[in-house]
């Protein structure tokens, strides 16, 4: 199908969005990459009145180092994160889960706060995110705030992003020394959508670990134990009490089995990358 | 900051294939779109018309991207690739292309364009590829038809033919 009709406009500087948005809000879709929204617009499930390009805002296109953090902002492409000389050693987590975020054709355009925005359960940057405690930067006409991953997803394919907000940034904190991190998802084929995935964090006493794919957004649990039968009793209970859903792509039950094994090889892999 | 309304017609100019074209198209209208109907290069196919296959995979600005997840007044100014310039003259293919021959990498050819245009960036980039990621990478692509072994190996074929070309020429 095609898209319905829309305005263009495109923002040439932040204050320029943030008039846009102030004044057209609920009628406006933030285009950044077009990776989510292109596919929305023209199967019209979206059917804005004005698409806002924030692409050509100066300034936008920067990874910087921030104290304790990693500011990546709102027009940085998947595929120039994952190219960034600094993203290894700066945040391992990000970077292993950028390889499985679609196709090589589609983050050479997808943007990294495009991926927060849209929040889809089964995406990895959004659970990513959470898994790191990481927090979004939301700027408007009204002025900036920061909102912390744990709040910032509220649903499936929510967000607490009010109408005249803008992602300016996504604020990913540093490798801490002494933890280990890792990233698993279970997928058909590589580069579509995981049915579950994994993100773990271990360091000496325990782990947390951040599942997506399974509820209607992203979900991390604490202080997991690294004894082996404590942890396997643990994970039971967290697939037991998981809100699963059955789709085409695999039922509830086959979900709560994948959280189970993931989530094990996950925290296992975790714990070794701190040794 | 530009606005373009909805009910009208826009210049749209970009660089395509080497040569600068242009051409009017509503804010609505995809790039698929206004490759095909507007400028009449036909090379570049529409299968899903949402990011799943990758039939209509050209090189934007570089880099190898779906033009129907890009609206036409988003490419102004852009420098774009398509398989119309691939061959370097009418009548003679590119390396890849010859490989895609001899491989019988294509059946019915729908998917071909698409993954013309990734392949041709992705061997700029990894001139000496492992066959796993050539098949990761093939992953962005879907072809009904051939099994994609041949095209795998229509690759690491014209991978192989590029370095020596290269070295013969150093
Ligand atoms: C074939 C295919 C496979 C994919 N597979 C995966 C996958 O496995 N995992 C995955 O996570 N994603 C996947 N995606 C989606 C991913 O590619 C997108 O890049 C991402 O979801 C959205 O980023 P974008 O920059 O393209 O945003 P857009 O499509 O431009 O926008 C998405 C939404 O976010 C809003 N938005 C964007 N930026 C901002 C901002 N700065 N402030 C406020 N709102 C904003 C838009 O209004 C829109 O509602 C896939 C896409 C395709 C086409
Ligand atoms: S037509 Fe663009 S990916 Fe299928
Ligand atoms: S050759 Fe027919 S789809 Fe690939």
């Amino acid at each position: 199908m095609k898209p319905a009709r829309f305005d263009y406009v495109r923002a040439e500087s932040l204050a320029e969005a943030h008039d846009v948005l102030a004044a057209e809000g609920g009628e406006v879709s933030v285009l950044a990459g077009g990776q989510s929204l292109l596919p929305l617009l023209s199967t019209r499930l979206a059917r804005p009145r004005v698409v806002l390009d924030i692409m050509r805002i100066r300034g936008l296109d920067v990874i910087s180092h921030e104290s304790q953090a990693i500011r990546i902002g709102a027009t940085v492409r998947q595929a120039k994160l994952a190219a960034w000389p600094d993203l290894a050693g700066g945040q391992p987590l990000l970077a292993a889960a950028l390889p499985f975020i679609g196709h090589a054709q589609t983050r050479t355009r997808g943007t990294v706060c495009g991926s927060i925005a849209h929040a889809d359960p089964s995406a990895e940057i959004p659970l990513v995110m959470l898994a790191l405690e990481g927090a979004i930067l939301l700027s408007s006409a009204r002025g900036q705030r920061r909102v912390c991953a744990a709040e910032f997803f509220t649903g499936l394919m929510s967000t607490a992003r009010e109408e005249d907000e803008l992602i300016e940034a996504a604020i990913v904190p540093r490798r801490q020394p002494g933890h280990g991190y890792a990233f698993r998802e279970f997928a058909r084929r590589h580069g579509d959508f995981a049915i579950v995935a994994c993100a773990a964090i271990a360091d000496e006493r325990g782990a947390r670990l951040a599942i997506g794919g399974v509820a209607d957004r992203p979900v991390a649990f604490d202080g997991l134990p690294l004894d082996e039968a404590a942890l396997d009793e643990a994970l039971d209970r967290i697939a037991g009490a998981l809100d699963a859903r059955d789709d085409l792509h695999a039922s509830a039950d086959y979900r709560r089995h994948l959280v189970r094994r993931l989530g094990r090889a996950t925290i296992a892999e975790a714990r070794q990358c701190r040794a | 900051m530009p606005r373009l309304s909805a009910d009208a017609r826009h210049r749209v100019a970009f660089v395509l294939n080497g040569r600068a074209v242009e051409g009017q198209a509503e804010p609505r209208m995809l790039l698929t779109d206004f490759l095909r109907h507007v400028l009449g290069m036909t090379g570049t196919h529409v299968g899903c018309e949402h990011g799943v296959c990758g039939a209509c995979t050209v090189e934007i600005d570089g880099v190898p991207a779906r033009a129907c997840l890009m609206l036409a007044v988003q490419a102004d100014g852009a420098i774009l690739r398509t398989v119309e310039g691939l061959a370097p003259e009418p009548g003679r293919l590119s390396l890849l292309q010859q490989a895609f021959r001899r491989h019988h990498a294509l059946q019915c050819g729908f998917c071909t364009p698409g993954i013309l245009m990734s392949l041709d960036n992705y061997l700029r980039d990894n001139p000496d590829p492992r066959e796993d990621d050539v098949r990761i990478f093939l992953t962005g692509h879907l072809c009904r038809c051939t099994g994609y072994v041949p095209i795998v190996a229509a690759a690491l074929d014209a991978a192989a033919r590029l370095r020596e070309m290269k070295e013969t020429q150093t």
